[in-house]
């Protein structure tokens, strides 16, 4: 796969020593909140001075830390994402979302938090991450909401939809052995609103994350040469991966269409119904009950519909956001091997510089060496916890089906059941 | 079932018992063929004919069970049959035939009448007609509809030869009879109302259904989509690969099981379209009482002003306006022998009108008491009937949640495999 030049997360080489302070707030045109680009998804691992304090700088201890166990019952930390508000400015409206953390974690200086964010804070947040850990998998945001006006983006339902897989975002985080003890994670859930807001202002500038960018496209077009087996098998697992998920999302969103459709015809049988049983006397009652039981057989088509676009449809659509996660994260790898490649080469064929290009490519070699085993991990990892949310989507999705019908099948029998009390009172109807 | 149902309704009339064909003998409309020959006009046309098997009651409760005898029919010999018993019994509502072409199809069933799902559906329907007329109390004792059951040659012509296409009465007649008629019967103008409206209310409910039907079947079959999916996809996964795989052969089965679940609603369709046919007949019925009240309503109107004629030919006297009054008053009035004989003949006319008046009355008597019978026993078999439509159709949804529920089930049991 040779490296897409239209892409955000691309690595680079060195981050410049003296970084410029902000000057984003200058240069980038941050007009919607959910228009804001996340402009560089820096791999910068050289110096840990643009760092989350929590992470050392001994590549030996960096492998360490990404052995991963599973520590299931031991849930040292709580986060939901609820109570969506409006907030009106002269400039613009936009919705914060209540983020409350409860934990016994001694890095935190209280057991309780409760602060206030915007879609924003969230994109910053995961920006950061990826950034801190290029070729870790973090978890997709839901999107920012393109195709429609203004109106749409404060549509109850699209509130509430993107509320809960904000929620499943952050506890996807919660629950990452690495990502739950980031500095900015810690931030983002405690910070009081202005703290938050100039402890954004920190890290790599503008400027140089242009300059990052720059060079990362070069690394991509010039291609990785001995990519280890493994990590092809990975990509190709991702594109057969991406795929399927696709086609479901599209089978699932075709069913949804198919049942709105179907919906509107069913509603006009019961009210068809009421209608004769306006023209008729022995067959009235009847009548009146067959249309009774179709318009209740509506209401739960009705919700059944709801159910499957507000459970399985976002699952489906996050593991689709995931493949393209995952393809940028082997992206990013193979840029740092690339790098790592193209600097054993220079070493190999120039004379001057020897011992800083010695130097660089040592740093590149353990650079290469950590991405490579944090992804395998990862991997690893993200495989279990995919397993898990499809599943129990999937086995949600077949709960609530069954439910449907179960309800229905419970309206009918009850018109069977009193028809045959009727009948049995006249003595007429045979039930063979 | 259809035919035992009908014998047993019969219980409830000892008398009639007797006459009732069904009593004596079992029908059924076995098969369907295809055959080709010459048309009336010399070309090659394709036509499907339907077997006809009767069977005396007795013979297969002694043991013996012969073979039954046999004939073939087309559907325009059932037309011509229903044609003459329309004719012959105009105070019957008269049972319907199954449609001509299919309509209210929804997007699977083809229109065409050669398709093999429409000849079995017509086939099932014109064995019913024949179970209906067999068990109607007047009926069943109709001769050429006997011969129809047993004469396979010649059965054409012995109908003709009652001359019953004579007898049958103008559409404008008719129609002009519904405009013009001043009294009618009160229950019988209701009937009519009430025909109309079971027509459209029946016609509205299957166009609907076959909507919600074309639907349904859509998004079953969108879930066969999602087993192919799961295949392919438990083709790239180790530990989820199984479940994966046998959720989506659930997922196909459920895409199968509509095709079932929609050819058993057609069948409570059909049920639904007798009874819009019905409507017809009934309305049919009330037409002919419109006419034969119009019919005596034009005697009486007759008598009345013939009777006024005579009465001013007596006095001398015109009361109403009439040429013969305005010419012999220009020019010059009659001899006394030409108003003798005027006198004479509307006393003739008048007499004879009288008779017919009276004719007419008893007519109209008749058709009132006996329509108004059928009509009380059409009543109660369209209560029982649609009644038990609606049971079946219960029955037919509480079939398909339960095949949901177990296929959801099944397939619950696969994903928590996964």
């Amino acid at each position: 796969m040779s490296g897409s030049v239209v892409d955000n997360t691309v690595s680079s080489g060195n981050s410049s020593a003296a970084i410029p302070t902000d000057v984003s707030g200058q240069i980038l045109d941050l007009d919607e909140d959910d228009d804001l680009e996340v402009f560089s998804k820096d791999t910068t691992l050289t110096d840990g001075s643009s760092f989350n304090a929590s992470m050392q700088t001994s590549p030996a201890s960096m492998i360490n830390q990404y052995k991963f166990e599973e520590d299931a019952d031991t849930k040292d930390i709580f986060v939901t994402v609820d109570n969506p508000e409006s907030h009106v400015t002269a400039i613009e409206t936009y919705i914060t979302y209540r983020v409350m953390t409860k934990t016994t974690r001694s890095e935190f200086d209280s057991s309780e938090f409760e602060v206030r964010r915007r879609y924003q804070d969230f994109l910053w947040l995961k920006g950061r991450l990826e950034e801190a850990h290029p070729t870790l998998i973090v978890h997709p945001l839901p999107e920012k909401f393109v195709v429609k006006g203004m109106v749409e983006r404060f549509n109850e339902d699209f509130i509430e939809t993107r509320r809960r897989a904000l929620h499943r975002f952050l506890n996807k985080i919660a629950e990452h052995p690495i990502f739950s003890s980031s500095e900015d994670f810690k931030i983002f859930l405690t910070a009081a609103s202005g703290e938050l807001t100039s402890h954004k202002k920190q890290g790599p500038g503008f400027l140089s994350r242009m300059g990052d960018t720059v060079k990362a496209v070069a690394a991509a077009v010039r291609g990785v040469r001995n990519r280890p087996q493994e990590f092809t098998e990975m990509q190709e697992y991702v594109e057969a991966f991406s795929q399927k998920i696709i086609s479901l999302d599209k089978v699932t969103q075709r069913i949804v269409r198919e049942q709105k459709e179907y919906l509107e015809e069913l509603k006009e049988c019961g009210p068809t119904y009421a209608l004769w049983s306006q023209s008729e006397e022995e067959l009235a009652e009847p009548l009146k009950n067959v249309a009774g039981c179709v318009d209740r057989c509506c209401k739960e088509t009705e919700e059944q519909v709801k159910n499957l676009s507000d459970h399985l449809i976002p699952v489906l659509h996050e593991y689709v956001l995931c493949a393209d996660t995952l393809k940028a994260v082997l992206r990013r790898r193979d840029n740092i091997q690339a790098d790592f490649e193209a600097k054993t080469e220079a070493l190999a064929t120039k004379k001057a510089n020897r011992d800083t290009m010695r130097d660089d490519l040592d740093k590149a070699e353990d650079r290469l060496e950590w991405a490579n085993n944090a992804l395998k991990s990862d991997w690893t990892r993200w495989q279990k916890v995919m397993r898990t949310d499809l599943r129990s989507a999937f086995v949600d999705t077949a709960e609530r089906n069954v439910s449907y019908y179960e309800k229905c099948l419970a309206v009918w029998e009850s018109f069977l059941h009193s028809q045959r009390t009727d009948a049995e009172g006249n003595g007429k109807v045979d039930f063979s | 079932m259809r035919e035992r149902e009908m014998q047993s309704r019969g219980t409830d009339m000892p008398t009639q018992e007797r006459k009732l064909l069904l009593k004596k003998m079992e029908i059924s409309v076995a098969e369907a063929e295809k055959r080709t020959g010459k048309n009336a006009v010399n070309m090659q046309e394709t036509y499907t004919v339907y077997l006809i098997e009767t069977r005396p009651v007795d013979a297969a409760s002694e043991g013996t069970n012969p073979v039954p005898d046999s004939l073939w029919r087309r559907y325009s010999e059932f037309e011509l049959l229903r044609n003459y018993l329309l004719v012959t019994y105009p105070f019957l509502v008269v049972p319907p035939l199954p449609e001509k072409r299919a309509e209210f199809v929804w997007h699977k069933l083809s229109a065409d009448n050669m398709d093999p799902d429409f000849v079995e559906r017509r086939r099932v329907g014109l064995e019913n007609f024949l179970l209906r007329v067999a068990s109607h109390p007047d009926l069943s004792s109709d001769k050429i509809f006997y011969s129809f059951l047993t004469e396979e040659n010649g059965w054409k012509e012995t109908v003709f030869e009652t001359g019953f296409q004579a007898k049958a009465d103008s559409r404008l007649k008719a129609l002009n009879a519904t405009f013009r008629v001043k009294n009618p019967d009160k229950r019988f103008a209701e009937m009519k109302h009430y025909g109309d409206e079971l027509q459209s209310v029946i016609s509205q409910l299957l166009r609907v259904r076959a909507r919600a039907a074309d639907r349904l079947y859509g998004v079953y079959k969108v879930h066969g989509n999602y087993g192919r999916v799961f295949s392919e996809w438990s083709a790239i996964e180790k530990e989820m690969g199984d479940g994966l795989q046998s959720a989506g052969h659930h997922m196909d089965a459920y895409a199968a099981s509509v095709d079932d679940i929609l050819e058993e609603e057609e069948h409570y369709a059909d049920q639904l379209k007798e009874y819009l046919f019905y409507a017809d007949a009934l309305r049919a019925v009330c037409r002919k009482h419109e006419l034969t009240q119009y019919e005596l309503e034009m005697a009486a109107q007759d008598l009345t002003s013939k009777k006024q004629q005579r009465e001013e030919l007596a006095t001398g006297t015109i009361r109403t306006f009439s040429l013969k009054g305005v010419t012999s008053k220009l020019f010059g009035q009659e001899t006394p022998e030409q108003r003798e004989a005027k006198l004479k003949m509307l006393e003739t006319q008048i007499e004879e009108g009288e008779e017919l008046v009276k004719e007419r009355n008893a007519e109209c008597e008749e058709f009132v008491k006996s329509a108004w019978v059928d009509i009380e026993r059409f009543k109660e078999q369209k209560d029982h009937d649609l009644r038990e439509a609606l049971i079946s159709y219960a029955i037919m949804q509480i079939s398909m949640c339960k095949k949901g529920i177990q296929v959801w089930n099944n397939a619950k049991e696969c994903f928590s495999k996964m």
